[in-house]
């Protein structure tokens, strides 16, 4: 990906953005720019802030200082727990941004299907209610909820934590996938520095007290076009010749938002 | 397309059927308590405690006579009203109470003096500001209700999922779609057992202090029964006053209440739903 040094119009501009909860800082003065179409992963250790900063960019949280700047047409969100509407079912649920837009309930309802349809969940399973759904199935819904709405941007938090391991690659493969057919940018929140490898254009990483970006690497190749043999090598690499990583798995839990 | 309204038909018949197959279970309950009745009736005799058949045939004439249906339907719409204005009431304000903890707090203690004075001191109070009259009884039924909604609303409000929240204002929700599509929503799962409960104290409060009042309606007649020292047409008109709320209950609460939990049901093993 070379948009970044071309100069193009970036899609989301996150300028000296700083929060606190409750007076305690958790972010200060953090920059980030993403290009048109660019999947970027943001790691750092637990704690560090890196959630609430997807949540000021994606408007779900008011920064305290700073400015946002969204320059794509309409994004979708992937949360770490699929938060999906309890009482209603699959179907209604991917429809549910789209009753926000106001769509009438025959578009939405084949606009949710065709959304299904890509994160491969079966019909059958649309008409039943999330307590019915497999762990793994309720996160398909909830990442075909974000993608029904057509977004050019997807903010992902920590969408695959819970998930095991066969069941995150699948998810992987399948983000990969979605973003290159729809060709939608993404900040991918992760601590797992293989799934940012394996999903991402670029790896940011945060500060580990939420001071800025500490920096950011591009990975070589496309993202889907790199092997597993590639991955594990990158990521070795990473983290025994990289400095911007030595913090990577520090782990706070006081910090802990 | 047709085989989906099809599908859908055969689902909500599915769902009738279950709900009235589910009155036998109710119905051998009231069984069971006919006979415990009809045993307390051998043991004491017609006088303190009338036959349940023999309530029940005194409670069948009553039921034929035009000017007892007129005296029910006073004391049902007295009983409705009251409770409409509570459920508004209580609904509104245990929703403000929900979603604000600042007017949380100031209910809090006012709710504590509501539910310490008891009925009786409303119903005295009532009959001092509004005579003899609906006012009355409707007042006493607005105090003695509204509190049983304006908790369960303010508890479901106060529960409500903040992780849906935010998932909807990252699509882009402003408030009065959440509330809309996430907040009142989640209410109703509250507010429905809260309406149950205010209902049912709401016919029995009409009742009393109609009773209380002399202001006619059932209550009035079970004081004409109880002056005449007749048992059986007494406990004729509490046969009656509750066969209306179990009526108004299970045609209009249940029903209700079932479509808003279908997804709370679908999560039941086979064996165990109802």
């Amino acid at each position: 990906m070379t948009l970044e040094t071309t100069g193009a119009t970036p899609s989301l501009t996150l300028s000296g953005i700083g929060h606190a909860y409750l007076g305690r800082t958790v972010l200060d003065a953090v920059d980030l720019s993403l290009a048109a179409g660019e999947v970027a992963a943001l790691v750092g250790p637990s704690g560090c802030g890196k959630s609430t900063l997807a949540h000021i960019a994606a408007g779900v949280v008011e920064p305290s200082r700073g400015r946002v700047a969204r320059r794509y047409r309409r994004h979708g969100m992937v949360f770490q727990d699929p938060r999906l509407l309890p009482w209603a079912t699959a179907r209604a649920n991917i429809a549910y941004p789209l009753r926000l837009l106001g769509l009438p309930r025959r578009e939405r309802r084949e606009r949710a299907e065709e959304a299904a349809n890509r994160v491969a969940l079966d019909c059958a399973d649309l008409d039943k209610y999330p307590v019915e759904l497999s762990g793994g199935m309720r996160q398909r819904a909830a990442i075909a909820r974000a993608l029904a709405i057509d977004p050019d941007f997807v903010y992902f938090d920590e969408p695959f934590t819970a998930l095991d391991v066969a069941l995150k690659r699948r998810m992987q493969d399948l983000v990969i996938e979605a973003a290159r057919g729809a060709r939608f940018g993404a900040l991918f929140i992760t601590h797992d520095l293989m799934e940012a490898v394996r999903i991402a254009h670029r790896v940011v990483v945060m500060d580990a007290q939420g001071r800025g970006i500490a920096g950011t690497r591009a990975v070589p190749g496309e993202p889907g076009g790199r092997d597993d043999g590639t991955v594990y090598r990158l990521v070795a690499g990473f983290l025994t010749d990289d400095p911007l990583f030595r913090h990577i798995h520090d782990i706070d839990e006081r910090r802990t938002p | 397309m047709t085989t989906v309204h099809a599908d859908a038909i055969l689902d909500r018949l599915g769902r009738v059927g279950q709900f009235l197959w589910s009155g036998w279970a109710g119905l051998a309950g009231l069984a069971l308590f006919a006979a415990l009745w009809q045993a307390g009736h051998e043991r004491y005799g017609d006088f303190i405690l009338p036959a349940p058949l023999a309530t029940l045939a005194a409670g069948l004439t009553i039921a034929g006579d035009p000017a007892a249906w007129e005296l029910a339907g006073q004391t049902t719409l007295r009983a409705v009203e009251g409770f409409a204005l509570a459920a508004l009431a209580g609904a509104a304000g245990g929703l403000a109470a929900g979603y604000s903890p600042a007017t949380m707090r100031l209910a809090r203690p006012i709710l504590t003096v509501l539910l310490g004075v008891p009925p009786i001191a409303w119903i005295v109070l009532a009959m001092i500001w509004f005579g003899s009259t609906d006012g009355t009884i409707i007042t006493t039924v607005l105090v003695a209700a509204t509190p049983v909604v304006f908790v369960g609303v303010a508890e479901g409000a106060v529960t409500r999922d903040r992780g849906l929240d935010d998932m909807a204002r990252a699509f882009g929700a402003g408030p009065l779609a959440r509330l809309t599509t996430l907040g009142l929503r989640h209410v109703a799962a509250f507010l429905f057992p809260a309406l149950t409960v205010a209902l049912g104290s709401a016919f029995k409060v009409a009742v009393m202090a109609e009773l209380l009042a002399n202001t006619g309606g059932i209550g009035g007649a079970l004081a004409a029964a109880r002056a005449n020292l007749d048992v059986a047409e007494a406990l004729a008109w509490v046969l009656i006053a509750v066969a209306g709320l179990i009526v108004v209950e299970h045609t209009l609460v249940h029903p209700i209440r079932s479509e808003f939990e279908r997804w709370r049901n679908a999560a039941r093993p086979w064996g165990v739903k109802r």
